[in-house]
């Protein structure tokens, strides 16, 4: 399948620091077809019948969460764009904030119309903090230019922390609070922000919003998989000739990406989805890249022949336990045990019951951990447990072995 | 350095929802959250002492300990890994002086290791305070850090 370019449309063609390079590529146009042809229940259906799912890694339904959000009683109501890509190996929003702000302006003045919010925040994460002036330029051009009747949209940034991309964490961050996550339910769309019904929508989710609302639902719907409608933007990082960010039409192969755009050579083993995501050996390659399989928030990174595959889960271990929030046990107490296990296969001094405990954890923390970053953690554990067992065998300790 | 007082800062943040910023325009006047501010900060915004250090504690961007002019963090996440970041982790301790965590005896760098900074494509990388250094080699260093006083 093809590269396919709908929500990287833009880059590269326009100036990001110039609002008429955008109106020359039909912007805005989107949010005035919103607000002149459509009620706000009909831009719903049509985000509904689209098939969009979130870009951010959960894959939630997006038009169901801004029908959930415009249903709940009240008249204060937030828009949240989260800026706040912190997934090791992921920077398509980076990639996407530098070369066209505009879009997800307009993306977020139609949400605004639709969920029927004043208020829209823009959470960026600090280590972005040189994309803060290019984002308010765009704000302030958009403002002066009449796009932003009845919507104020804030960028609120960051203080560095990897569970504030979580949704609930991320709110409670603009709250100026702690970064931690909130126990579900409420769900954001009905007690969000303050308390008040909250869409929270990654970049990438939100950029598509002015293509399917110019070209109509049926558009694309006829792209992707059953269940994995239009393209995903992929950032391919780790040993490849060609590292970068990627746009493919949901579906294909992960060959495609890995081999023929990225370049790689002699691939052991692919994380899809960050430290966060599964690992696939080789002999999976021919993975199609979508929610039904794997797909995560796009991020891409090779490993050669070359290298550990024990030492890699170590570190992504490592990284899980650092940017634990601590509020619910199975996580912070779950990474800091796995650490300790894994320490040992690192060093060759495993032991059978090891094995076993680390798969118990796994398991515990998939099933009772608070919010994705617990639950997600010991993916890497699980998977490469199946796909390498005998490197696991290989470092149980001599003298265990009978 | 400090151009503002902190009764001038706690005036210019009176809601709670401010905190967090506050916190962080503290850490960028003085290098660090002074641990006599925080009962202040909760004086002033009606907040329990244990929720302004909660939030000065919980963030990488702030420091509850006095930091160097320049705050250098080098990713050390798996891309960066992958295109060998301890060789400039290394060179670093070199120039500098100082292992991670530590600060430079004049105050003018401290050295941290960091999660992904979303410049993978471009690994190794590093930021000083706001600003990405990417496709970091060994011979980069020493000019890179010549630019900060």
């Amino acid at each position: 399948m093809p590269e396919k370019r709908i929500v990287l449309k833009n880059c590269g063609v326009i100036d990001p620091r110039d609002i008429n390079t955008y109106l020359g590529q039909d912007g805005f146009k989107a949010l005035a077809k919103a607000r002149t042809e459509l009620t706000p229940e009909q831009v719903i259906a049509e985000i509904k019948g689209s098939g969009l799912r979130g870009r951010g890694g959960a894959g939630f339904p997006a038009g169901l969460k801004w029908e959930l959000a415009r249903n709940a009683p009240g008249t204060e109501k937030y828009v949240i764009c989260n800026a706040d890509e912190g997934e090791v190996g992921t920077f398509k929003d980076r990639y996407i904030l530098g070369r066209d702000p505009f879009s997800l302006i307009e993306a977020m003045a139609i949400a605004g119309y639709a969920i029927g919010s004043q208020t829209g925040y823009i959470y960026l994460r600090a280590e972005y903090y040189y994309l803060l002036n290019l984002l308010q330029n765009a704000i302030a051009q958009a403002q002066e230019g009449g796009f932003l009747k009845g919507l104020v949209i804030e960028i609120c940034e960051g203080a560095g922390f990897y569970v504030c991309g979580e949704e609930t964490a991320l709110m409670d961050s603009i709250e100026g609070r702690r970064g931690e996550v909130r126990f579900r339910p409420p769900f954001p769309p009905t007690q969000g922000l303050w308390g008040k019904p909250t869409i929270i929508n990654n970049v990438e989710t939100l950029i598509n919003i002015p293509q399917i609302i110019l070209n109509g639902a049926e558009w694309f719907n006829h792209i992707g998989t059953e269940r994995s409608k239009g393209t995903k933007v992929f950032s391919i990082s780790g040993d490849v000739e060609r590292p970068g960010v990627y746009e493919l039409v949901m579906g294909s192969p992960l060959r495609e990406l890995v081999e023929e755009l990225a370049l790689a050579r002699d691939v052991k083993l692919v994380q899809v989805g960050g430290a966060a995501g599964r690992v696939l050996p080789y002999q999976e390659i021919d993975t199609p890249l979508a929610f039904e399989t794997v797909l995560g928030a796009g991020a891409v990174i090779v490993f050669n022949e070359s290298r550990d595959v024990i030492d890699i889960v170590f570190r992504t271990m490592e990284f899980f336990a650092e940017e634990c929030c601590g509020k619910c046990t199975p996580c912070r107490l779950g990474t800091e045990a796995m650490i300790e296990i894994l320490a040992k296969f690192v060093q060759g001094s495993g032991s059978k019951e090891d094995l076993t405990v680390l798969e118990d954890t796994a398991r515990m923390m998939q099933l009772t951990s608070l919010c994705g970053l617990g639950q997600t953690a010991p993916n890497a554990v699980v998977d490469t447990l199946q796909y390498f067992p005998d490197l696991y065998q290989a470092r149980i300790s001599k003298s265990e072995v009978p | 350095m400090a151009d503002k007082s902190l009764p001038q800062l706690l005036a210019s943040y009176r809601e709670r929802k401010h905190l967090l910023a506050l916190l962080k325009e503290i850490q960028e006047v003085y290098g660090y959250l002074p641990g006599e501010f925080i009962p202040e900060i909760a004086r002033s915004l009606g907040l329990p002492v244990a929720e302004v250090y909660g939030v000065g504690t919980f963030y990488s961007f702030l420091s509850a300990r006095l930091q160097g002019r320049n705050v250098i963090r080098v990713c050390k996440s798996a891309p960066c890994w992958l295109k060998n970041c301890e060789l400039i982790v290394e060179t670093l301790k070199r120039e500098l002086g100082i292992g991670p965590g530590e600060t430079t005896r004049d105050g003018r760098f401290s050295l941290q290791l960091t999660n992904c900074i979303g410049a993978c494509d471009q690994a190794p990388a590093m930021m000083i305070n706001d600003t990405t250094y990417v496709d970091l080699t060994p011979e980069k260093i020493p000019e890179i850090l010549g630019g900060y006083k």
